[in-house]
């Protein structure tokens, strides 16, 4: 999904009531819209509650219950996490996922970060990030055949340079330990640019003048970028950080239409699992079970990032 | 044209922040334009390459599988992605030969996209009014229960709505594809409120002293003077449509409603025992952007400038 990330969404809700000329007609008919506003949430309030409120109260429900779609969920209490922390399956894909997130996000942020710099020095144009956002713009699915092609075996232009380089081909899909750095490579593609433009925008928020006064003061250029740059950035690469994050975690598409979890157990994904268990297996409660799982180290991850890395503060203040 | 050669401008970069901005030429500008050139390059060649793939026969591509030019060039691949090559050519040209119907997955990527973009701005619109204009007991709480939706993982509650789903017997029917999406999406309402907070408010209020009503307000001044941000926001919801795959995969799985993204996969796993038909795939591919390319061409300045932080101060 493309975001636009907010530092705190509920800051600015209240700024109406400090608008003078409001208040009086707020004293007069205080909560006096309430009809007309029900009328114009009403159509997203069936999708809230329809799509999100009630499913999120039905998984939690189903975690616990035995479900294979035919006739009704049968509850079962905590077996299906008794299940889960027994099965060696979920403990590879918690495994392989955290491999493919570690990377992705390590070498995506190093090089959006690298990027954003570079482009805040010597090219602010709109032809640039265009260039640089277009992989992002693209499906996840194409994404994959697009690589699924370029590196093949065989065929494969990588593979041709690799032995222009005199180096042995690598099957980067069909081999176990280059499986899931292939995968991660590609989300870092396709996302690098993307990140890259968060991190610009932040940079482009740094006031110009403490540059100037670092100048000024002699400092170095690897001075200012630890003194200025990254303590003023801080809050924007930590919200970069939670949201790609949490989106790295989610990775399925390109598992999906390239290695299909292989070879052996290689890219089997925790989303993968949940889709093979739900879906293929029709073991609706335990696929519900891995997903809450994953919904709580979700959560865990955003939290602990925001609080340690302190996204909301900032140094700007 | 590997992505591991990006490495290179991180340790680079951090060696040279805040200098030169003035200064016409040196050696560590063009330095900087070389990591910056190599980038756009991993960015936007693969895409060349696909468009030559998809212009060769796949014969050509095993023998000629680094010529720049297309291999034994052929439109082949694109007529095979339309049906309108016959199987015999198909297959001598390395297709499958098997019918697939690409025309019909274009106009369902159309409808489904169309309908969820349409669907979601209007009403995300309407709930973005409420948010940022009128004033009602538990908007703030609300508000917040929305944005939490957010954080929500997609899988977690794709289970459930399939189950809702099909339970109303809507699998494989272009409304339980739809369904989830139109009534809003949690990004739209807080990107429009957002915008909402920021406009003027001097011509609603006045409307409003010569007795005009909300619907009224809502629809002839705030919806007018927000079409660049709903235009931005369609354009990003359209794009974000056209390349979901999960959901249509689950419940539009039969050829009448599946979508593009799903049946380049499907496209993908039909290849005969022996070599894939990557021209034919790549084309199908190519075919699948086009819309997006199209609409990143025609309003590219748009979607860059829509990337950044809203609201962050």
């Amino acid at each position: 999904m493309m975001t636009t990330l907010t530092k705190n969404p509920a800051a600015s809700s209240d700024q109406r009531s400090a608008r003078p000329g409001r208040i009086r007609r707020g004293g007069l008919r205080r909560y006096g819209d309430l009809k007309i506003a029900l009328f114009f949430i009403a159509p997203a309030m069936i999708g809230f509650v329809l799509f999100y409120v009630v499913p999120t109260i039905r998984g939690i429900y189903l975690s616990f219950t035995e479900y294979n779609i035919l006739g009704d969920p049968e509850w079962v209490g905590l077996d299906n996490y008794a299940a889960i922390a027994k099965d060696p399956l979920f403990w590879n894909s918690l495994a392989v996922t955290g491999q493919y997130v570690l990377m992705n996000i390590v070498l995506q942020t190093v090089l959006a970060l690298g990027l954003a710099l570079l482009m805040d020095r010597v090219a602010k144009s709109t032809l640039v990030r265009g260039a640089l956002l277009l992989p992002y713009l693209m499906s996840n699915v194409i994404a994959a055949l697009l690589w699924f092609w370029m590196l093949d075996y065989q065929i494969g232009i990588v593979n041709q340079f690799i032995e222009w380089a005199g180096l042995p081909r690598v099957a980067f899909f069909g081999s176990e330990e280059w499986a899931i750095p292939t995968q991660a490579l590609i989300n870092t593609w396709r996302h690098m640019g993307y990140t890259a433009l968060l991190i610009f925008a932040g940079l482009q928020a740094i006031p110009q003048h403490l540059y100037e006064v670092a100048k000024l003061d002699g400092a170095s250029p690897f001075q200012t970028f630890r003194k200025i740059t990254m303590p003023l950035l801080r809050p924007v690469l930590v919200l970069v950080l939670v949201v790609t994050v949490i989106g790295s975690f989610q990775v399925f598409d390109t598992v999906a239409v390239t290695t299909q979890g292989g070879p052996v157990n290689a890219t089997r994904v925790i989303q993968y699992y949940i889709y093979q268990r739900a879906f293929t297996e029709s073991d609706f409660g335990y696929g519900s079970a891995i997903a809450v799982i994953l919904f709580l180290i979700l959560a865990l991850v955003a939290f602990i990032q925001m609080k340690f890395l302190k996204g909301n503060e900032s140094d700007l203040d | 044209m590997t992505t591991t050669t990006s490495r290179a401008p991180q340790p680079a970069a951090a060696r040279r922040p805040a200098t030169t901005r003035r200064r016409p030429f040196n050696a560590r500008r063009a330095g900087a334009w070389a990591l910056l050139a190599l980038a756009i390059a991993v960015s936007v060649l693969p895409f060349l390459w696909v468009f030559r793939t998809a212009l060769s026969t796949n014969g050509a591509l095993a023998t000629q599988s680094a010529s720049l030019l297309p291999a034994d060039f052929t439109v082949g691949a694109f007529m095979r992605v339309f049906g309108l090559q016959s199987p015999a050519d198909a297959v001598a040209e390395g297709g499958s030969g098997a019918a697939i119907d690409f025309w019909l997955y274009l106009r369902n990527s159309i409808v489904f996209s169309s309908i969820t973009t349409a669907g979601a701005v209007f009403f995300s619109a309407m709930a973005a009014y409420a948010f940022a204009r009128l004033r009602w007991k538990g908007r703030n709480a609300v508000f917040s229960l929305f944005l939490g939706t957010m954080l929500v993982p997609p899988i977690f509650t794709a289970l459930p709505n399939f189950l809702l789903i099909k339970n109303l017997d809507l699998l494989n029917t272009m409304l339980g594809m739809v369904l989830p999406y139109v009534f809003m999406t949690p990004f739209a309402i807080f990107f429009l409120r957002q915008f909402f907070l920021n406009m003027s408010r001097e011509v609603e209020e006045a409307a409003m002293l010569d007795g005009a009503k909300h619907l009224r307000i809502f629809f002839q001044i705030v919806l007018p003077n927000a079409a660049a941000p709903i235009a931005t926001l369609a354009l990003l919801t359209f794009i974000g449509q056209w390349n979901e795959y999960f959901w249509p995969l689950l419940v539009g799985s039969q050829d009448e409603v599946r979508v593009l993204q799903v049946g380049l996969g499907v496209f993908k796993s039909q290849s005969p025992q022996g070599a894939p038909d990557w021209s034919g795939l790549m084309a199908a591919t190519l075919v699948s952007a086009l819309p997006v390319l199209v609409l990143f061409a025609a309003f590219g300045k748009k979607i860059v400038n829509s990337i950044g932080f809203s609201g962050i101060k």
